[in-house]
């Protein structure tokens, strides 16, 4: 059975950096994947990512203490301080350092690296690489991975934790290139698995950003923290849902309704485009709410004409091929309809700074992580920044923990051949059922069209018991499902089958999160409690997991640093 | 609702032998547009559960779903079938290259590959306190490049990688000129022995199916040729760039 001190579940730019980070130090480390490292989603990312690095001529009074300010203001308040404070402190360092190792950041004449305004920021301060700056960090990271020699299990499909004697002590995976289930024991894993946006019908994410990590921690029992704060991205591509980055109004694009008008000009008069997500995709709901989408349908116009062809070709190249690709626009010539669609999972895997769960042994960092710093509304910019700090400094806190001798234990082995042995049993009961069981892709479209119509940008009390009930019913019918296919390589009939269940419990988290919080914040936004109310509401959400389904605890918000007030933008 | 049908090569090594292959077909419905890989999650989900391919993005970013569609490289994510302008799609693996299963390619050689050419920047001098100064001429010369996904259609493309196994091919090659031309790579002597030999540049004979195959529209050739150009320089006049 292979062990290392080190594993890491996921190859994106969290893990990658964790990894690194660990490898430099000396540790035994092995990255698990399901795809290649390269191809992981933080590559979809566009826009860029935040550090008050003050290059801008209109940023030059910018600050880390003025970025964790915009955090928490973004966040409405919900994010805790002192995490803010510290990824904003991180972020010029991480940024440097990635320029060091060759992240191809687009560049001001005088050779810095440009930044960009971005909504919901003070000053400019989104560092880019034209409008595929995840790519550029993403291959940038796999590339110093492979340097530190970095061992990568490539097309491993990671199902559940070994836990022995109280401690994680490694993760049983599914094998895709040999067609078996495996246990791989650790001293310690570090969870970077991303978010669960394909939990709902309408998102830009990625197919395999189903919340894979969280839910295995959730099952472990590690409590899903703030899952109700479900980010909509104001615009995503009217077909496809992929996004269009806001590195297009960061550009200077403008939205227009079905009227020609500038509508954001009545929500957030003074940013204008750039007010924050959660503003800005409920002003694109209510418009076509009112009839005032274009020709009264449900979508509006990103409009990226006056800006001209060179501006477009230099900033947003990557912006015009989708564009062009997936909806037959092309941005020169017309508008981009588009409208608010799932981006992001500000909820998570509850951690503190250093990545540390209340599992020993077990951490978490990048999106399927809660921290939290984005509270109830992450800024742009500010998901690549996270991935990458808290990447780091998980890493940087397992290398402590080991020298500190806190971690591993007794031979896991035995605890991992009978985890291996739970996970067989597992699916010889799915395909005991087989073609008499419940269809799990009929599961699967049915709950992820409830969570997108019955928990989106405007959410209210009877709307939602009847989505819970929805959910519920479909809980129960995971229970029954049948798989048709057995065994074998590659096997995506039984990859997507074992996935549904956990993805079906962190949706059951959103909607028991959003029915139980009377109040709007955020990107939690309900018609029947439309105010804040930080006298019952200022506090976290932990959902553990029950076999009848999730159990709400709360726990405070670190606060001290910024007075909560009223966000106007 | 229209339908189209789908012909997809089949490689099942539990039960084919290896290097044999069968075409399965299967009628796909759509309402107004379909994507390749929409249609192959439809099979999957509906028609054929034992189905293998490989995803991710769906936004042309992750270099997961090239394929041999209808007669050319293609992301599976970015074809939508109205824009084949044909009856019928025809999908089958990168050829030339070992298979897993299905549509699922064995991208080991072309990894391995990449990790021989030492794709990282590398520096000899310590690093500055903050960025390392790059001009914006200086960064356009690497636009091209860094925009590979590392998808592996210009290598299935590639003759010269049919004919010599050891050949690096056009995409890792492709990541030695990303560094070589970086303004701010200060390799000396340790990435140019990898490439600058019979199984690094020289193999390429400037055929350029990798330009036609790239479906991010960029041009391994052009990179492939300016490396053979340095190691030449570098020969005569001791410097490269």
């Amino acid at each position: 059975m292979p062990h290392h001190q080190l594993i890491v579940v996921g190859g994106g730019l969290a893990g990658l950096r964790a990894a690194v980070e660990a490898k430099a130090a000396g540790v035994d480390v092995a990255i698990l994947s399901q795809v290649h490292p390269g191809r992981s989603h933080s590559g979809a990312a566009q826009g860029g990512i935040n550090a008050a690095l003050g290059n801008d001529p209109d940023g030059h009074d910018d600050t880390p203490e003025k970025h964790a300010f915009d955090t928490v203001k973004g966040s409405d308040y919900l994010a805790d301080q002192d995490a803010a404070i510290q990824m904003t402190s991180d972020a010029p360092g991480v940024i440097f350092e990635m320029d060091h190792w060759g992240c191809p950041f687009s560049r001001y004449d005088d050779g810095r690296i440009a930044q960009r305004p971005f909504g919901g920021a003070g000053f400019p301060r989104t560092c880019y690489g034209a409008d595929k700056t995840g790519h550029y960090l993403l291959h940038t990271l796999v590339e110093r991975a492979y340097e530190r020699q970095v061992k990568m299990y490539i097309e491993v499909f990671v199902t559940a934790l070994i836990v022995d004697e109280g401690r994680c002590r490694g993760v049983v995976a599914y094998d895709m290139i040999h067609g078996s289930f495996e246990a791989l024991t650790a001293d310690a894993v570090v969870m970077a698995t991303g978010g669960a946006g394909r939990i709902y019908a309408n998102t830009t994410n990625a197919i395999i950003s189903t919340g894979g990590g969280a839910a295995i921690a959730y099952h472990a029992g590690v409590p899903a923290e703030d899952m109700e704060f479900i980010q909509f991205h104001p615009t995503g591509l009217l077909t496809s849902h992929i996004l269009m980055s806001e590195g297009c109004r960061g550009e200077g694009g403008y939205l227009v309704n079905g009227e020609g008008d500038r509508f954001m000009a009545r929500y957030a008069p003074k940013a204008m485009e750039l007010a924050p997500r959660d503003i800005t995709a409920r002003s694109i709901t209510t418009e076509i709410q009112e009839g005032r989408g274009i020709d009264g349908k449900d979508y509006v116009y990103l409009d990226l004409r006056h800006l001209g062809a060179e501006r477009i070709m230099e900033r947003l190249p990557g912006i015009r091929d989708l564009a062009i690709h997936f909806e037959g626009v092309d941005p020169i010539e017309e508008p981009i309809p588009i409208r608010p669609v799932q981006h992001y999972t500000m909820g998570g895997i509850d951690c503190d700074v250093d990545g540390r769960t209340k599992l020993p042994g077990f951490y978490a960092a990048g999106e399927c992580a809660c921290v939290s710093v984005h509270g109830a509304n992450r800024l742009g910019g500010n998901s690549l920044l996270e991935t990458i700090v808290f990447g780091r400094r998980a890493g940087h806190a397992v290398v402590a923990d080991l020298e500190g001798g806190s971690l591993g234990g007794r031979d896991a082995s035995a605890a991992g051949r009978q985890a291996v042995a739970d996970m067989e049993c597992r699916v010889a009961n799915l395909v005991a059922r087989g073609a008499d069981g419940a269809d799990p892709y009929a599961i699967r479209a049915e709950m992820i069209a409830t969570t997108r119509d019955y928990f989106g940008v405007f959410r209210e009390d009877a709307v939602m018991r009847e989505g819970l009930a929805i959910l519920r019913r479909l809980r129960e019918r995971c229970a029954r499902i049948g798989l048709r296919n057995a065994g074998g390589v590659f096997n995506l009939d039984l990859m997507r089958t074992i996935e549904l269940e956990g993805m079906v419990d962190l949706a059951l988290c959103v909607a028991e999160g959003a029915l139980a919080r009377t109040e709007s914040r955020g990107s939690h936004s309900r018609t029947d409690f439309p105010a804040r109310d930080d006298e019952r509401w200022l506090k976290h959400t932990m959902a553990y997991h029950t076999p009848e389904g999730p159990r709400l605890e709360y726990a405070p918000v670190a606060l001290g640093t910024f007075e909560p007030q009223e966000r106007k933008y | 609702m229209p339908s189209i049908t789908f012909h997809v090569k089949r490689y099942d090594p539990a039960r084919d032998d290896k290097g044999s292959s069968r075409v399965d077909d299967f009628v796909v419905p759509y309402e107004t547009s379909l994507t390749v890989l929409e249609g192959l999650f439809h099979i999957q989900e509906n028609l054929d559960g034992s189905l293998a391919f490989r995803y991710c993005c769906r936004a042309s970013i992750c270099g997961s779903c090239a394929m041999y569609i209808n007669g050319r490289y293609r992301l599976a994510c970015q074809t939508n079938i109205l824009h084949l302008h044909a009856d019928e799609v025809h999908v089958a693996p990168m050829p030339h290259l070992p298979l897993v299963k299905d549509l699922v390619c064995d991208m080991d050689d072309f990894f391995a590959k990449y990790e021989y050419v030492q794709p990282w920047l590398m520096r000899a001098s310590q690093p500055p306190e903050k960025e390392i100064l790059q001009s914006p001429a200086d960064r356009h010369k690497i636009n091209m490049p860094i925009d590979c996904i590392l998808c592996g259609a210009c290598y299935s493309s590639c003759p010269s990688v049919w004919t010599e196994d050891n050949y690096l091919g056009p995409a890792a090659l492709l990541k030695a000129y990303r560094f070589e031309v970086d303004s701010r790579d200060e390799a000396r002597k340790e990435r140019l022995p990898r490439w600058d030999n019979e199984r690094g540049a020289y193999r390429c004979h400037t055929i350029t199916n990798c330009v036609e195959a790239c479906p991010k529209e960029l041009n391994p050739t052009e990179g492939i040729q300016w490396l053979k150009m340095a190691a030449v320089r570098r020969r005569l006049f001791g410097k490269a760039k």
